[in-house]
């Protein structure tokens, strides 16, 4: 359980970081939290010969909630994001989410963007960001060599040079089990996870086989009420059902009606429906999907009754 | 008992050091040590062709590789079968390397040593060994049937067989007995495997001294004077040149007494050969496959009863998995068998079991040592006789319980120590009532009937066991008081946090009248104590605990007669408090017992003022006798062994209180509560958190901890990621009431308590989720995605 051997880089700051991962390519990967990383090098299932070591770069480390949305840098911690009484204004799900990550110990390390980028299909925060329709910050080398309009990676890069920062959406960000978009020689900077609209609920329900442990099943909803307190739109994400967060629209199934007589349980059902979780050691495939109906159902009525609260 | 120390709740003195980082575990030490790692086979079951290690011998830092064909002649033999038995008809054991045949996935085959452990694994991971695969048995029902040998020359792959049958009173056999019963019922039983995982793994350090010609090996054991004797006889050493040392061992559980392991004897051994330090620490995958599991088992049950649920005749046929190798013989289903009728009067009983070879890890205790098992068997039947007869649960149970005055009560078996099972005393119709008292087993129906009003499942269960404690041979203790007034113990048995330090220091400062900060304890140090058995089956305090109680006493004897001298009075009227012998009655007639270390041994040479108190000039002896009396020893110390006739036993009584979620399936346990009686209490404080560990390792057994093997025999769950030991937020809170049924066998009249929390834990949830759902459980550990299948096929 001792990893195979890498050279380990600690740069100081954002650009040095994006200079060795360009230089190093396929062959670097990023060291963030290393709560999922560190497990894999000792266990030697995978083995970079480069680790960029991201947690001198403080500049990185910021939890910024703006009124669109909260922006997370990419050495903020899920405890302090958990913590963030600003990031749970804006956005309460972040902290109904991260509640259910792990333990303290794991949240005092881990990173949302390491998570995000990690991309298990069982993590709660991949979850999150599709569901809110958020996006993850990517820099690197080379590239047209301006940044994108009105995008800043952060006070110490040059924003001239070769420099590439793209913006990639939820939807095309986690592209498989443990696969993101984020490429050979990217930095993910930052994650954006939008507010919440006005007179909306979320909630995120699930089941895990030991407290803090990855969810059996796990859904996220989003409930919008109009000013007639009746539903206009609702949504889940679920964890554990797919290769990537699955995302389902159920507003035709809830009805444009008030939560105390929305159709619950043909929504759960159309979740139950789109569902394809996989059987594995701790739970049949059948009893996931059983799950994921019973846990949408009760994190829509969760989410449409903070709607109605807030 | 001359202070009230003895059944004291005294704070464990080791805790400041163990919880403040200030614990000497194994691999605390030897940080300058080259580091050991092993190639072990990734196959169930293949026969080695070829081991090409070229590839490796490039790496820097690489010191040795070793395999098999390298070992010299002791170390190239199988390890020992540690305890043979006539029904064992076919042990065997591993090599210490694989020789050409792997049996399970996890056994090693190379050995290499390097500058440090990232070396060593780099150099591990370039050697190639080329298998031959072959057929992997996996699970006890495919070893039963498959013709596929785990071992050539085993056939059937039974490695023992063995029936034990106590007849009924009027002499007829068990199926005579339930053919004629009133009622009958037959079922089958299963319960999967799980481990001992203790958090630290196991380690052996060793240093080879060539000028003194001497070894010595640290070891996180069980039992540290069995693997010096082990190691001395492997390596040819003679014993004196040989010491052994558990430093602080960071739990065991069972799996520590096995020895000697692979890396016992193969670390010293290259240690001498390289001249150098060696160390290896195991890390967490390797304990799962390298180490052992417990528990699998699948019980065939036929019981014939009468209209009050008394059991007529009880007939077990037992498949025991053994994993691919039988180092501790057949010890855990010889006491799944003998333990299995628990406080219960059993009209007639016949129990068998087969114990197979399978492709997985060797099967050795695991605190509960088959007992879990047995407990399973029988309390799950006690609940389906209730079931059947539409009694209570506790009724069932009540009207088959020996008699508080029945006991002695000798279940006509033989023990796991050879010897005929006689219960020495015990009160289980107190217990039962206790138990019942504490959960509120009376008003539990009212209580589910306002929860089922409001939508929630909830459900009650219990179960009772006897368990066998302090077996023989012997355990001894050393005791000596030093001219600063200080108590030295030592006993050869090892700690693996069992509290000890505090606990046998209770005993030593009761016995001696001291106080408890003069008392310090050393366990499992040859240096200091070199016979012993180990720590194992609730041993150590009934064992050890009275042998240093006996070696205090013969010190406390000899004290008080030279304070005799020394105060002119009689032996007969002095007692010691705080530290001082004093005359019973006169104040000021005293001696600290300081000074009667220094005088117990006449001294030449004066090195401070209370040793020159002892020299020849001093004045202290008679000059018409030797200074040291014929048939007497210089030093105020004492040893003695305890060594008993037979087991005694400890009983005891949980019950549960679980919720069952009616969608989600998911089960809470609300309230655990545990009646406990291991006989006179040295301290309750540990006894408790004896109990709740153990609660909490059955926890794990009942809902939470399996083996994952698949088809291949690879385990798929070798971490603790997927391995589910539950977390401080699984364990319930427990509820605890002490009964006292002091032992008639040994000097302090207690009972083993280490094991006792684990052992009925699955059968009480079984019973409890049972109760909660209607549905039978005959199956454990239960997950949620398992409960869920139940209520799909029940419905
Ligand atoms: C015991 C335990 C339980 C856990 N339980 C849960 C749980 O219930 N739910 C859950 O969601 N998670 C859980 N986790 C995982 C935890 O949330 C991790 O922190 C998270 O998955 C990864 O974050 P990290 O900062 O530790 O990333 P690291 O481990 O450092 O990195 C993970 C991966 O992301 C890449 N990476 C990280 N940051 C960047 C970046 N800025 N740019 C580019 N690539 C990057 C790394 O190269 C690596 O491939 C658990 C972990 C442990 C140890």
């Amino acid at each position: 359980m001792k990893p195979p051997p890498f050279d380990y880089h600690a740069p100081r700051s954002v650009a040095e970081a994006l200079d060795v991962l360009a230089a190093e390519g396929e062959r670097a990967k990023v060291l963030a939290g290393g709560q999922s990383l560190i497990p894999l090098l000792n266990m030697r299932l995978a083995a970079p010969g480069h680790l960029v070591d991201i947690n001198r770069l403080t500049e990185l480390a910021g939890v910024e909630a703006e009124p669109d949305g909260v922006r997370i840098g990419a050495l903020a911690r899920h405890a302090e994001v958990e913590r963030s009484e600003p990031a749970a204004a804006a956005q309460p799900l972040l902290r109904q989410a991260l509640r259910l990550v792990a333990h303290p110990v794991v949240r005092n390390r881990g990173t949302v963007v390491g998570s995000l980028v990690h991309a298990d299909p069982a993590a709660e925060l991949p979850a999150v960001l599709t569901l809110l329709g958020g996006s993850v910050r990517l820099a690197r080398r080379g590239g047209p060599g301006t940044p994108a309009a009105g995008v800043s990676v952060s006070p110490e890069v040059p924003a001239g040079g070769s420099l590439t920062v793209r913006d990639v959406p939820a939807g095309d960000f986690f592209t498989g089990p443990l696969e993101s978009a984020a490429g050979p020689g990217e930095l993910a900077v930052s994650a954006f996870f939008p507010a919440l609209p006005p007179r909306s609920g979320t909630a995120f329900r699930e089941v895990a086989r030991r407290h803090g442990d990855y969810a059996l099943a796990g859904v996220a909803a989003l409930v919008v009420l109009d000013d007639d307190l009746r539903i206009t739109s609702a949504a889940v994400a679920c964890v554990s059902a797919g290769p990537v967060p699955l995302l389902v629209e159920v507003t035709g199934e809830c009805g444009h009606r008030p939560p105390a007589s929305a159709g619950w349980a043909g929504a759960a059902r159309a979740v139950q429906d789109r569902a394809e979780p996989e059987d594995d050691i701790h739970a049949t495939a059948g009893y996931r999907r059983h799950l994921v109906g019973v846990l949408a159902e009760r994190a829509l009525r969760d989410a449409a009754r903070e709607a109605l609260n807030g | 008992m001359t202070t009230k120390l003895f059944g004291e709740p005294v704070r464990r003195r080791e805790d400041p050091r163990l919880l403040t980082g200030r614990g000497r575990y194994l691999d605390d030490l030897g940080r300058d040590a080259l580091a050991a790692a092993f190639v072990r086979s990734p196959h169930a079951h293949a026969v080695i062709r070829d081991i090409d290690v070229s590839a490796a011998l490039d790496v820097d830092g690489l010191v040795a590789i070793y395999t098999w064909e390298d070992l010299p002649d002791r170390l190239a033999e199988p390890l020992p079968l540690l305890i043979p038995h006539p029904a064992l008809t076919h042990g065997r054991t591993a090599y210490p390397l694989a020789r050409d045949r792997v049996r399970h996935v996890g056994e090693p085959v190379v050995m290499v040593v390097a500058r440090d452990r990232y070396v060593a694994e780099d150099a591990c991971a370039l050697i190639r060994v080329d298998y031959e695969l072959l057929k992997p048995v996996v699970g006890v029902e495919e070893a039963a049937q498959s013709a596929q040998l785990v071992h050539d020359d085993v056939p059937g792959n039974v490695g023992a067989h063995m029936v034990q049958e106590v007849p009924s009173a009027g002499g007829l056999d068990v199926r005579e007995v339930i053919e004629d019963a009133p009622h009958t019922l037959a079922f089958r039983l299963d319960i999967e495997r799980s481990a001992s995982t203790p958090l630290e793994g196991r380690g052996v350090y060793a240093r080879w001294d060539a000028d003194d010609s001497s070894l010595r090996v640290y070891s996180s054991t069980q039992t540290s004077t069995s693997v010096r004797m082990a190691v001395a006889a492997k390596l040819g050493l003679p014993l004196p040149k040989v010491e052994v040392i558990a430093p602080d061992v960071g739990g065991g559980f069972g799996v520590k007494i096995v020895h000697p392991w692979p890396e016992e004897v193969l670390l010293p051994w290259a240690a001498m050969l390289l001249d150098r330090e060696v160390k290896w620490t195991e890390d967490r995958r390797e304990h799962f496959v390298s180490s052992a599991h417990e528990r699998a088992q699948v019980q065939f049950v036929r019981v014939g009863f009468d209209d009050d649920g008394r059991v007529l005749g009880l007939e077990v046929s037992i498949l025991h998995d053994h994993g691919a190798y039988t180092p501790y013989g057949i010890i855990v289903p010889i006491i799944t068998s003998t333990q299995l009728p628990g406080p219960y009067k059993i009209g007639s009983y016949r129990v068998e079991f087969s114990s197979v070879y399978t492709n997985t890890v060797q099967v050795t205790p695991y605190r509960g040592a088959g007992r879990p098992q047995a407990v399973f068997c029988m309390e799950r039947t006690m609940d389906r006789i209730a079931d059947h007869l539409g009694l209570d649960r506790t009724a069932v149970r009540a009207v088959n319980f020996i008699q508080p005055e029945e006991f002695p009560y000798d279940q006509g078996l033989i023990f796991q120590d050879g010897r005929p099972l006689i219960y020495d005393s015990g009160d289980y119709p107190e217990s039962l009532r206790m138990l019942k008292e504490l959960i509120g087993w009376d008003s539990f129906p009212a209580e589910k009937e306002r929860a089922a009003a409001e939508g929630r499942r909830i459900g009650i269960g219990i179960g009772c066991y006897v368990e066998g404690t302090g077996v023989g041979p012997y355990e001894g203790g050393h005791v000596q008081v030093t001219s600063d007034g200080r108590v030295h113990v030592s006993t050869g048995l090892t700690s693996q946090g069992q509290g000890h330090e505090t606990a046998f220091a209770q005993i030593a400062a009761a016995e001696l009248g001291v106080p408890l900060e003069r008392v310090s304890v050393v366990t499992g140090d040859t240096r200091r104590f070199g016979y012993a058995v180990g720590t194992f089956a609730s041993r150590a305090a009934v064992m050890s605990g009275n042998a240093i109680a006996l070696a205090c006493r013969k010190v406390r004897e000899k004290a008080l007669r030279i304070a005799a001298d020394a105060l002119e009075a009689d032996p007969r009227d002095l007692e010691i408090t705080d530290g001082m012998v004093h005359v019973a009655g006169t104040p000021g007639a005293a001696i600290p017992l300081a000074t009667v270390a220094v005088l117990s041994n006449p001294l030449r040479y004066a090195f401070d003022e209370e040793a020159a108190r002892a020299t020849q000039f001093a004045g202290a002896s008679s000059f018409d006798k030797p200074p040291v009396p014929e048939g007497d020893e210089p030093g105020l110390e004492g040893r003695d062994y305890y060594s008993p006739i037979r087991s005694t036993f400890a009983s005891g009584m949980h019950a549960a209180i679980v919720e069952t979620d009616p969608l989600t399936a998911e089960i809470r346990i609300l309230r655990y509560a545990v009646v406990h009686d291991c006989g006179n209490l040295i301290n309750p404080m540990i006894v408790e958190g004896q109990i709740h560990g153990g609660v909490a390792q059955g926890v794990g057994g009942a809902l939470y901890e399996r083996m994952v093997y698949d088809g291949h025999g690879q385990l798929l769950n070798a971490s603790f990621m997927d391995f589910l030991m539950p977390y401080a937020t699984e364990v319930p809170h427990v509820e605890t009431a002490h009964l006292q049924t002091p032992s008639p066998l040994n000097p302090l009249g207690i009972k083993g308590a280490g094991e006792a929390g684990v052992i009925p834990v699955s059968a009480v949830i079984a019973s409890a989720v049972e109760d909660a759902e209607g549905i039978a459980i005959d199956k454990m550990p239960i997950s949620p995605s398992e409960l869920f299948d139940l209520r799909r096929a029940a419905s």
